[in-house]
Parts: C-alpha cells; sequence; structure tokens
C-alpha cells in the first residue's frame, strides 16, 4: 500500500467518523466512548503480528505485552459498553 | 497466486470490518440500536482478529494465546465488576493501555522493517515516530488521569514552577527525537528515547488539569488512542488500523470540542489554564455579599408542600448526585411524583459528571427512562413552565453569573447553564454554601424563589419522599 492510497483511506475515515459520529446523542456519549475506545484496540491485529512472526526475541516480547494490552483494551471495551446500553434498553422493552 | 488469494481475501475480510465499525458506530445514533451496534463492532473485530491469525508470517501461537488469555481476564473482570461511577477512570485505562499497545507495536514493526532493510520508507518511520509519540502521551496521560479521576493522586490541577517550561522542552526534545529516527532509522535508540520523553510529557500534561476538566481530557485521551492506531497503520501499511484509528480519533475530537464548548474554555485553557488548583479568591463579589441574609433554608416538610401542588418537576442532577451515591432515591423520587400526576423531567448538563454522558449512565443505571434524561437546549426552554427545579448536587452549571459573559474576573463567564432559576420555584440540596469547582459564589442560593434544603443528597432525597408520602 502506497502513502497516497493510505493517506486516502485516512481522511476519508476521519469524514466518515465525523458524519456518524455527530449524530450520536450526549445520551449515549459514554458508551460512545468506550464502544469507539474498543474499536481502537485494533492495534490488536498488529500485535497479534508481531508476537507470532517471532522475528527476533525482542519483537516477540513486545508483541506479546502488546496483545496483553490491546485484548484488555478490546473486551474489556466492548464488554462495559453492552452492559452499560442494556441500561437504557431495559426499561423501554 | 495463492499468495494473492489470500492477501485479497484478507483485505476483503478487512473491509468487511470496517464495515461493521462504521455501522455499529452509526447504532449508536439511538438507544434502541445502540446494543446491536455494539454486537456489529464487535463482530467486525471479531472477524478482522480472525483473518489476521491466518497470516503465513505467524510460526508461533504461543505468545499469541497467552497474551489473549491475560488481556482478556483482566479486561473482562473490570468490564463485569466496576462500578458506573467509576467509568471515567476505566475508560482512561483502557484508553492508556489501548495507546501502549499501539507504541509496541509500532515499535517492534520498525525493528522488523530494519531487519529486512537498513533503509526503510520515510512513511514506515515518520509513522512509527507518530505512534510513539501519540500513543506515549496517551499511556501516561491516561494512567494520571486515571489516578485522579481512582483518588490514588490529587484530583486538583497539581501546578509547579517550570511545569509550562517543562512541558515545551519535552514536547521539543520529543519532535527533535522523531526527527533524529527519521533521518537515521537504523538508530532504534531514538525511538526508544521518544517513547520516554514522550510518557513524561504525557505525565504534566495532565498532571495539571484539575477534577472537574476530566470530561476533556478523557475525550482528548480518547483520540489520541485513536490516532496512535492509525499511525500504527501506516508502519504496517494495514487499512483497517488506519480506518478504524481515524474514526475513534474522530470520535474523540468532537466529543473534546462539546465538552469545551459546554464550559465556554478554549482547549488550551482546559490543558494549561491550571483551572482547580486553589480555591480562587473571588474578586469584586464575596459570598457574604451574595448570600447574607437572603438565603431561605427550607424543611423537607416545606419543600414536599411545594412539590405536592406542582405539575411539573425538573430534576437538575450534578456529580454531587453521584458522590452522595443518590441515584436510586431521586428514581424513588420521580416515581412517586409521578404517581401523584407530576410530570417529571431531568435535566442534563453536558458536563455533569466525569466523562461526557456520564450522568445519563448512572441515571439509567438506577433504572430511570432515558426518555426522560433531556439534554441542556432542549430542556432549558421549558423551565418557565416549571413549576420546581430541584438541583441536586449541581452548582457551576446552574450559575447564573455564567451569563455576565463580560466580566473577564468571571471564571465561568459566557458558559452555558442550566436555566432553572426561570422555573417557578428553585430546590438546591446541597451540604452546605460552599463553592463549586469555580470557586466562586452562586446567587441563585440567594434568589427569592430559592429554597436550600440543606443536608447529604440521598438522605435528604430519602427525607422528602417520607415527607410527601404523609401529606
Amino acid at each position: 500500500m502506497d502513502l497516497i492510497t493510505a493517506l486516502t483511506i485516512f481522511v476519508l475515515a476521519l469524514f466518515v467518523g465525523f458524519e456518524v459520529i455527530t449524530k450520536v446523542p450526549p445520551i449515549l456519549h459514554t458508551p460512545l466512548m468506550s464502544g469507539a475506545n474498543a474499536i481502537s484496540g485494533i492495534t490488536l491485529i498488529g500485535a497479534i503480528i508481531a508476537a507470532g512472526s517471532q522475528m527476533t526475541i525482542l519483537t516477540t516480547v513486545l508483541g506479546f505485552i502488546a496483545v496483553v494490552f490491546a485484548t484488555l483494551n478490546v473486551v474489556g471495551g466492548f464488554m462495559v459498553t453492552h452492559r452499560m446500553l442494556n441500561m437504557f434498553r431495559r426499561k423501554k422493552d | 497466486m495463492e499468495i494473492d488469494l489470500q492477501t485479497t481475501l484478507v483485505s476483503i475480510a478487512y473491509i468487511i470490518a470496517a464495515i461493521l465499525f462504521i455501522v455499529g458506530l452509526k447504532g449508536l445514533s439511538h438507544p434502541r440500536t445502540a446494543v446491536r451496534g455494539n454486537l456489529l463492532g464487535a463482530i467486525g473485530m471479531f472477524i478482522a482478529i480472525v483473518v489476521t491469525l491466518l497470516d503465513q508470517k505467524i510460526i508461533g501461537f504461543a505468545g499469541i494465546i497467552a497474551g489473549s488469555v491475560v488481556g482478556t481476564t483482566i479486561g473482562a473482570a473490570l468490564a463485569i465488576k466496576i462500578k458506573m461511577t467509576a467509568m471515567p477512570q476505566l475508560v482512561a485505562l483502557f484508553n492508556g493501555f489501548g495507546g501502549g499497545a499501539s507504541v509496541l507495536v509500532a515499535g517492534a514493526a520498525l525493528i522488523e522493517a530494519l531487519l529486512i532493510t537498513p533503509d526503510p520508507l520515510i512513511q514506515t518511520t515518520v509513522a512509527a515516530a507518530a505512534s510513539g509519540l501519540i500513543g506515549s502521551v496517551t499511556l501516561l496521560g491516561s494512567l494520571v488521569a486515571f489516578g485522579k479521576l481512582q483518588g490514588l493522586i490529587s484530583e486538583a490541577a497539581v501546578q509547579f514552577s517550570g511545569q509550562k517550561t517543562l512541558i515545551i522542552l519535552s514536547a521539543t526534545a520529543a519532535l527533535f527525537l522523531a526527527g533524529w529516527l527519521v533521518s537515521d532509522p537504523a538508530f532504534m535508540g531514538a525511538y526508544w528515547a521518544l517513547v520516554a520523553i514522550a510518557s513524561l510529557l504525557g505525565v504534566v500534561l495532565v498532571i495539571g488539569i484539575g477534577g472537574a476538566d476530566m470530561p476533556v481530557v478523557i475525550s482528548l485521551l480518547n483520540s489520541y488512542s485513536g490516532l496512535a492506531a492509525a499511525a500504527t497503520g501506516f508502519v504496517l501499511e494495514n487499512s483497517i488500523l488506519i480506518i478504524a484509528g481515524s474514526l475513534v480519533g474522530t470520535a474523540g475530537l468532537i466529543l473534546t470540542n462539546l465538552m469545551c464548548k459546554a464550559m465556554n474554555r478554549s482547549l488550551s485553557n482546559v490543558l494549561f489554564g491550571g483551572v482547580g488548583a486553589a480555591a480562587i479568591t473571588s474578586p469584586g463579589k464575596t459570598e457574604d455579599d451574595v448570600y447574607a441574609g437572603r438565603v431561605k433554608s427550607a424543611s423537607a416538610d416545606d419543600v414536599a408542600m411545594l412539590l405536592e401542588t406542582a405539575r411539573r418537576v425538573v430534576i437538575v442532577p450534578g456529580y454531587g448526585l453521584a458522590v452522595a451515591q443518590a441515584q436510586h432515591a431521586v428514581r424513588d423520587l420521580g416515581n412517586l411524583l409521578e404517581s401523584k400526576g407530576v410530570e417529571v423531567e431531568f435535566a442534563i448538563h453536558p458536563v455533569a459528571g466525569r466523562m461526557p454522558g456520564h450522568m445519563n449512565v448512572l441515571l439509567a443505571e438506577a433504572d430511570i427512562a432515558y426518555d426522560k434524561l433531556k439534554e441542556m437546549d432542549l430542556i432549558n426552554p421549558t423551565f418557565a413552565q416549571t413549576d420546581v427545579a430541584i438541583v441536586i448536587g449541581a452548582n457551576d452549571v446552574v450559575n447564573p453569573v455564567a451569563r455576565n459573559s463580560n466580566d473577564p474576573s468571571n471564571p465561568i463567564a459566557g458558559m452555558p447553564i442550566l436555566d432553572v432559576d426561570k422555573a417557578q420555584a428553585v430546590v438546591v440540596i446541597k451540604r452546605s454554601l460552599s463553592p463549586g469547582f469555580a470557586g466562586i459564589a452562586n446567587p441563585l442560593f440567594a434568589a427569592d424563589n430559592t429554597l436550600m434544603l440543606f443536608g447529604d443528597g440521598k438522605k435528604a432525597v430519602l427525607e422528602l419522599i417520607t415527607a410527601l408520602g404523609q401529606i
């Protein structure tokens, strides 16, 4: 992937993000933040490759710690968001 | 040919994951669709992880499995056990770990790139430097924010001499090291030195910010964690990291902007203003000028009589309500009033709580229906038709002084407030007349139509419920 392609993706994603996020009402801003937070744990896939490709001991160790950090972020983030959103659903259904 | 096929399949899977992230975030535009939205995001993440595990570069799974077991266990335990009042520090912690992961991944990727060629692409080194810088600020900044919110370190804005100089010096040093790394990528030491300096920068930046400004800080760190992931995406030349990272980056920036607007302060004033360092000795009017002889104290019975005849009541919760753990008592009060035919709504200021939307979560946890939670712009026009506004644990966000936007000595000048003073009667439940975070007196407490119900938030509401029941 060349730099221009990467930059194109980056800029377009920023605009998509702006369009989508501005529609989230203030009442859901906390779950938005924790949910978005979970999504930013996407670094996990880079961590998986670093930990699994085992090119050097150092990269394997760095990858391992990164896997711990990122899974914590991803799993914890999605779960706690789910827990909160269920509270908003409870009363109405 | 086979490898090409696999690369294509992986790319398609990443596109699907990106779509699921976007549709998932879109689901958060309404409480009804939000649960499904979050699940879609999680499915997107799952797909991205599974196809990554098929990558041919991976020769051993031991580290991956061990790491994900540890991370999942801790993350799940925190997610299940955390109290809703502690949500801000949990999100700060998760943010920090996300940023930390980006730093490590970018570092590892740089080392691997150097094994292949001594002269990697400039975009790789620039992106690695960005990831190391932003990710480290996120990690340490988030840990400090966590410490403040958890009460492990002083919630006040810690100010020391030379603080700004230290910030400027460490930021300059970080940029210098980033430049060094780009011009001489073979020197990995520059990367780790950059990480160390940026970590210091993260600490000094956040330690100087007061507790009530945490909604801005957490939003900003949220944005940084996304941008760090996007930068790592540039290092790895991986589209899904770039997409997901920039989505989160914008989410955080939008929330940061909203929080700043809600306090009528610029981002630089929040970050560097040191607001909340010490009690501000309010110039101009002293507390005595504002309060002397004008404050009317009421009993729970007095307030119950007032509520008995009301047709519309608006409850204004502030962070003090959460501190007093009064959410459930307030729900019961609301239900009791409704059973008497009173219309009850809740007015939520954007910075009520310690992170954006925090108060809504606390009230939703207490089973208060979300359609009763009204944001500031919607509820403000209705105060004129409100018989009683009950303010619980809020102060600065209902201080009419904020409307005097021309007074330079007024720390909350121009801050949008809830117009509770326009209600027929105002009841303020508060321990004392002590000032809020801004450190200034609140003329609302001395207004003709205001009654003060002094006491602990939860106890006072429970007494109100008893008094109402006896009428």
